[in-house]
C-alpha cells in the first residue's frame, strides 16, 4: 500500500496547501475578543544606567491598562543558560541574570525596560512613547578583544566581560602545541565568521491570557519547541506549574534557531494578562526584530594546521572569541562549545585538535544557535585553513583533502575532538560531487569566462557535522541541564486513521508530509489517514523541540517506537480476533494473518476492535489502541558532504556571482528525497548569504547600524545559482531505526567555506596573491584585496 | 563621523564671536530650528525638526558652550533627544583666524546618532551631517557678513537676510 507514500516517496508536502493558498495560521493571525495590546519601550542606548523610568505621562494616555517596569520582576527568576560551560581552570562560567525587563542597567540597544499594555497596539506606542527614561549613557563595549582587557562591565556584577575560557581537549593542549612547534609546514589563518541576523520571515509574537476561575494560563508564541518554553517559565522564570500552563506553537514562518529560545516578552505577556485578566497579544516589529532576535555566529578565529612533509595533517590549534551578547541566551554557551570544538578534527584522520575559546559578553544582542550552530563556524576555519594550506604548499585542495580523510573501514571512527562518528564515506561524495557537478568541465568554463574579462575560481569543500540533538548521557556530562530526547504518541483511532502527536515543531521542515510516511510505512496503510499533531504542550506528551537537524533522527525514533508497540498491541488483539496464538500472527501490508493459513484481519478492523472489545480477554489485552515512546538517541547523527561552487567574479567591480553550486550530502537512509532537496537548498541560500551579502554592524558606540533591509542585504533569487543537490551516496546511521542523518542545517554548513574558496581561487587564477578575505566577501572588499594586492 | 572644514567670512572676528553665542543667530542658522533660547554661559535649549532618511523628528535639546577663548577658539557640545526616533549628539570645536579684513572660522565637527536614527539612517547619516554643518556655516556667513554691491540690487527679501545680523547689532 505505502510503496507510493511511504518511505523514500517524493510525495509533495502536504502543509503547502494551507501555506499556498494564505491559510496558515499563525500566532498574530489568531484574535480574541477583548484583547489587548503590548508595546515595548527599549533601550536607544547600548549601555547605560537607569536613573529613573517616569511612567505618569504614559498612564494617563488613552487606553492605557497597565505599565510594567524592570521593578515589577524583581522577585521572579532569569531566563537561564542551558548549558554550564567550564572555563581551563575548573571555575564554572559567569552567568549573570537576564531579567523579563531590565533593572538596573540597559545592556544593549533594544533592551526593553518597560513595557505598555493599552486597548490598542497604536495606544500603547503612542503612550511607551511618553515614558520618561533618565538613562545615563555609559562607554559602550563592542570589540570583544577590548572587552577583556577593560575595566567596563556589561555586567558589573561579576566583574569581567569573560563569561568562560574553554578549552578542548584540556589534555592535548601540550601535545598540539609541541606539534605544531615542530611541524614541517604550519598554515596560520586569522578570520572573522561574521554576525547574522536571523531574518525568519515572521517576526516573534505572542499572546498571553489568564482564566482567573481556574488559574490556568496559556501562551500563544513564536516557538520551535513549546515544551522547553513552558519548562523555562515555569521552573526558572515565573514558577507557573507546568500543569496550569498551555504553550501553543501554531504556524511558525521561519525560526533557524532564532525561535528555539525563552523571552521576556513571553513573560511579560502571562504576567500581563494575570494582571488585567485580559488577552495580551505582543508582536515584533521588524526594526525589534533586527534588534532582539537572538543573532548568529560572531566569532573571531585564529587557526593553525600543521602537517608533515608529505601533506598529512598533524594538529589543528584555534583560538576563538565568541560573542555572547549582552545577556546569555538558552544555547549560547554550547554553541561556541560542544556544538563547535567537538567538530574541529572534521572529515579527516588528524590525530590532535585543540581548541581555545573565550565567550564575551558585549553591549550587543545576545548571540545563539542559527541554522548550524557552531559547526558552521567549525567548517568553515577548517575548510578554509586546508585551502590556504594546499595553495601554499602547492598541492591540489582537492587531493589534499582526499589524503587525510578517514577511510570507510575505519569506522567506528573516535576522532580527535572527542567525537564517536559512527559512519561515512567522504571519497565516494568527492566522486560524486566532482561527476555531477561536472569538474572535468571546469578548464573550458574558465577560459569562457577569461574571454569575457572574467575570473573563475572553483572552491571545493569537505564537512562533517554532528547533529540529531542529542544522547542525554554524553550531553548531560558535557554540561547540559537538559536531556535532549523526543517523545511521540501514536492515536489510532477507532475508524482506522491516526493522530500521531509528536514533540518536534514543524515550522518550515516538512514534518506533516515526511513523519506520516513513515507510519504508513510501519502500518502498510494510506498516509493521508495518518495526521501530526504538534506545537501545543497540551496535546502532545512531551518534546525538545526542532532544532540541530534532529526531527526526525530523534522524534521520528519516537514515532517508530511508538508504532512499534502498536504494532505489538494490535498483533495481540489480531490473535483474539483470528483465534490464533499471538506468535503466530504476521503482520504485513496492513494485513495481520495466522501463518500458514488464509485466515486475516485488515489493520482497520483490528483498530475498530480495540474500541469495540465485545468479548474482549480484559486480562490479557487492554481497550483502546494508542502507544506512547520516548526516545534518547545513542550518539549523534553524523551527515557528510562534498560541495563545490563556481564562481565568477568581476575584476573591475569585484562583484562576485555564484555561477554553479554543487551539494552531495551523505543524510543516510532518506525519507522524502523532495523535502531533502528543499531543506538543502535553503540551507545553501543562507550561507551564500553568509558568504557574500550578509553581516550585522555595530558601531563603536554599539549603535546597530545594518537593522533594517536597506543596510542588512538578504539573498535574493539573483543573488543564487541553480543547485545541484546529490544524496544518492548515503550511509544509513548506524544507532537509529530509521538509519536517518540530519538534513536541515546541512546547506548552511558546507557552502560558506566553499563560496569563499572559489572566490580565493579565482583571483589567484588571475595572478594576484589575494590568500583571504573575510565574509561577506562582497564587492568592495574583493575589490579593494585584489587591488591592494596588486 | 567626523567632519573638518574652514570657511572665509568677510567680517572681523569680533562680530563672528558674537554671531557665534548670539541665540538669535543661532536659531536662523542652524538648519530646522524651531526655538532656541539661554545664554552662552547657561546653555542653550533647542528644539529642531529634522528629517533624516525615513525618520522624521523633533529633537529637543541642549547645546553647551565651553573652552571658551575670547575672540579665538570655543567648543560647543549637545545632544538631541527625538523620543523613539532616538538621538543625536555632538560636538564642534571653532577656532577663529583674522585673515585682513576677513575671518577664517575653523570647524572639526563630530556627530553621533543612536536608536532609530541609526538602525535606519547610518548611510545617509555621513552626508547628513555634513550637510547640516554646510547649511549652519552658510546661513551664518550670510548673518554675519555685510551686504555687498551685488545684494544692494538684489530683491528686497534677499537684502534682509543678507548682513542682519551687522545691522541688527549696528556693527
Amino acid at each position: 500500500m505505502p510503496k507510493d507514500g511511504g518511505i523514500g516517496a517524493a510525495t509533495t508536502r502536504r502543509e503547502d496547501v494551507r501555506f499556498l493558498t494564505g491559510t496558515g495560521k499563525y500566532t498574530d493571525d489568531i484574535q480574541t475578543h477583548a484583547e489587548c495590546a503590548a508595546v515595548f519601550a527599549r533601550s536607544t542606548v547600548a549601555h547605560g544606567i537607569i536613573k529613573s523610568i517616569d511612567t505618569s505621562a504614559a498612564a494617563d494616555m488613552p487606553g492605557v491598562l497597565a505599565i510594567f517596569t524592570g521593578e515589577d520582576f524583581v522577585e521572579v527568576g532569569g531566563n537561564p543558560a542551558g548549558w554550564l560551560i567550564n572555563s581551563r581552570d575548573g571555575e564554572p562560567m559567569k552567568e549573570p541574570k537576564r531579567p523579563v525587563l531590565a533593572h538596573g542597567k540597559v545592556r544593549h540597544v533594544g533592551d526593553a525596560y518597560a513595557a505598555v499594555i493599552a486597548e490598542t497596539v497604536q495606544q500603547a506606542r503612542d503612550a511607551a512613547e511618553m515614558i520618561e527614561a533618565d538613562i545615563e549613557e555609559l562607554p559602550a563595549i563592542t570589540n570583544m578583544k577590548d572587552a577583556l582587557a577593560g575595566d567596563n562591565f556589561v555586567h558589573d556584577e561579576i566583574g569581567t566581560n569573560q563569561c568562560f575560557d574553554w578549552g578542548w581537549i584540556e589534555d592535548n593542549r601540550a601535545a598540539t602545541d609541541e606539534a605544531i612547534k615542530n611541524a614541517h609546514h604550519v598554515t596560520t589563518l586569522e578570520l572573522v565568521n561574521n554576525r547574522l541576523v536571523p531574518n525568519a520571515m515572521e517576526p516573534r509574537s505572542s499572546i498571553g491570557s489568564y482564566h482567573p476561575g481556574t488559574g490556568d494560563y496559556t501562551l500563544h508564541t513564536t516557538s520551535q519547541n513549546p515544551h522547553l518554553t513552558r519548562l523555562l517559565i515555569s521552573a526558572f522564570v515565573m514558577g507557573i506549574p507546568e500543569n496550569k500552563l498551555t504553550v501553543i506553537a501554531p504556524d511558525v514562518g521561519g525560526g533557524f534557531g532564532s525561535k528555539i529560545y525563552h523571552y521576556g516578552e513571553e513573560a511579560l505577556v502571562l504576567a500581563a494578562a494575570k494582571k488585567l485578566g485580559r488577552t495580551v497579544k505582543w508582536t515584533a516589529d521588524r526594526s525589534e526584530a533586527f534588534l532582539t532576535d537572538a543573532h548568529g555566529r560572531d566569532h573571531l578565529t585564529k587557526i593553525e594546521l600543521a602537517l608533515d612533509k608529505d601533506g598529512n595533517f598533524l594538529a589543528f590549534r584555534t583560538e576563538t572569541h565568541a560573542n555572547v551578547g549582552a545577556y546569555l541566551s538558552n544555547f549560547a554557551t554550547a554553541t561556541p562549545t560542544f556544538l563547535h570544538g567537538t567538530l574541529m578534527a572534521g572529515n579527516y584522520t588528524v590525530p590532535l585538535v585543540y581548541v581555545n575559546v573565550k565567550a564575551v559578553f558585549t553591549n550587543t544582542a545576545p548571540v545563539d544557535a542559527y541554522r548550524g550552530a557552531g559547526r558552521p563556524e567549525a567548517t568553515y576555519s577548517l575548510e578554509r585553513v586546508i585551502d590556504m594550506a594546499a595553495r601554499e604548499i602547492g598541492r591540489d585542495p582537492t587531493d589534499l583533502r582526499r589524503q587525510n580523510f578517514i577511510k570507510p573501514d575505519q569506522y567506528p571512527y573516535a576522532s580527535a575532538a572527542g567525537l564517536e562518528y559512527d559512519s561515512g564515506n567522504y571519497d565516494a561524495l568527492m566522486d560524486k560531487m566532482e561527476e555531477v557537478s561536472d569538474k572535468a568541465g571546469f578548464a573550458a568554463r574558465r577560459a569562457e569566462s577569461e574571454a569575457k574579462g572574467m575570473l573563475r575560481g572553483f572552491g571545493v569543500n569537505a564537512y562533517i557535522e554532528a547533529c540529531g540533538i542529542a544522547p542525554s548521557n554524553l550531553v548531560g556530562i558535557l554540561g547540559s541541564r537538559v536531556g535532549l530526547y523526543d517523545a511521540a504518541t501514536v492515536r489510532v483511532n477507532a475508524t482506522g486513521n491516526l493522530s500521531v502527536m509528536v514533540g518536534a515543531h514543524s515550522h518550515g521542515q516538512g514534518h506533516e508530509t515526511v513523519f506520516p510516511q513513515v507510519v504508513a510505512e510501519m502500518l502498510g496503510i494510506d498516509p493521508q489517514s495518518i495526521d501530526i499533531v504538534h506545537g501545543d504542550t497540551s496535546k502532545i506528551p512531551f518534546g525538545m523541540g526542532t532544532y540541530g537537524s534532529r526531527s526526525l533522527a530523534v522524534c521520528g525514533s519516537a514515532v517508530v517506537r511508538a508504532t512499534e508497540k502498536i504494532i505489538n498491541k494490535a498483533k495481540k488483539i489480531a490473535a483474539h480476533m483470528l483465534e490464533a496464538a499471538e506468535a503466530d500472527i504476521d503482520f504485513t501490508d496492513g494485513e495481520f494473518s495466522v501463518a500458514g493459513t488464509d485466515k486475516k484481519v485488515s489493520f482497520g478492523e483490528v483498530a475498530l476492535k480495540a474500541y469495540i472489545p465485545h468479548n474482549f480477554p480484559l486480562e490479557d489485552i487492554e481497550p483502546g489502541l494508542e502507544e506512547t515512546a520516548f526516545y534518547d538517541p545513542a550518539n549523534f547523527t553524523y551527515p557528510s558532504g562534498a560541495y563545490c561552487c563556481e564562481v565568477e567574479i568581476d575584476p573591475e567591480t569585484g562583484k562576485v556571482r555564484v555561477d554553479r553550486m554543487t551539494a552531495v550530502d551523505d543524510f543516510g537512509n532518506v525519507i522524502n528525497p523532495m523535502v531533502v532537496t528543499g531543506q538543502v537548498h535553503g540551507g545553501l541560500g543562507q550561507g551564500i548569504g553568509q558568504a557574500l551579502l550578509e553581516n550585522t554592524t555595530y558601531d563603536e558606540n554599539g549603535q546597530l547600524l545594518s537593522a533594517s533591509y536597506m543596510d542588512y542585504a538578504m539573498p535574493r533569487a539573483d543573488d543564487v545559482p541553480y543547485y545541484i543537490v546529490d544524496h544518492s551516496q548515503g550511509n544509513a546511521c548506524t544507532h537509529n531505526p530509521l538509519g536517518v542523518k540530519g538534513c536541515g542545517e546541512a546547506g548552511a554548513i558546507g557552502s560558506p567555506p566553499t563560496v569563499v574558496n572559489a572566490v580565493i581561487d579565482a583571483i589567484q587564477s588571475g595572478g594576484i596573491n589575494v590568500t583571504h578575505i573575510d565574509m561577506p566577501v562582497s564587492p568592495h572588499r574583493v575589490w579593494a584585496a585584489m587591488n591592494n594586492a596588486k | 563621523m567626523k567632519l573638518n572644514d574652514s570657511r572665509t567670512i568677510q567680517a572681523d572676528v569680533a562680530t563672528i564671536w558674537a554671531g557665534l553665542l548670539n541665540p538669535d543667530v543661532l536659531k536662523e542658522c542652524v538648519p530646522g530650528c524651531t526655538e532656541m533660547s539661554g545664554s552662552p554661559e547657561e546653555g542653550f535649549e533647542a528644539t529642531v525638526v529634522q528629517k533624516v532618511g525615513p525618520v522624521k523628528a523633533t529633537f529637543k535639546g541642549a547645546v553647551q558652550m565651553s573652552e571658551m577663548v575670547e575672540h579665538q577658539s570655543l567648543k560647543m557640545s549637545g545632544e538631541g533627544k527625538g523620543g523613539p526616533a532616538g538621538f543625536a549628539k555632538g560636538g564642534a570645536n571653532v577656532r577663529l583666524e583674522a585673515d585682513g579684513d576677513a575671518t577664517i572660522l575653523h570647524y572639526e565637527v563630530e556627530a553621533n546618532v543612536g536608536g532609530k536614527l541609526a538602525q535606519l539612517g547610518s548611510r545617509i547619516i555621513d552626508g547628513f551631517a555634513k550637510k547640516m554643518a554646510d547649511q549652519f556655516f552658510a546661513n551664518f556667513q550670510d548673518a554675519v557678513e555685510p551686504p555687498d554691491a551685488s545684494d544692494d540690487a538684489a530683491p528686497e527679501e534677499e537684502t534682509k537676510k543678507k548682513g542682519w545680523f551687522r545691522r541688527v547689532t549696528g556693527s
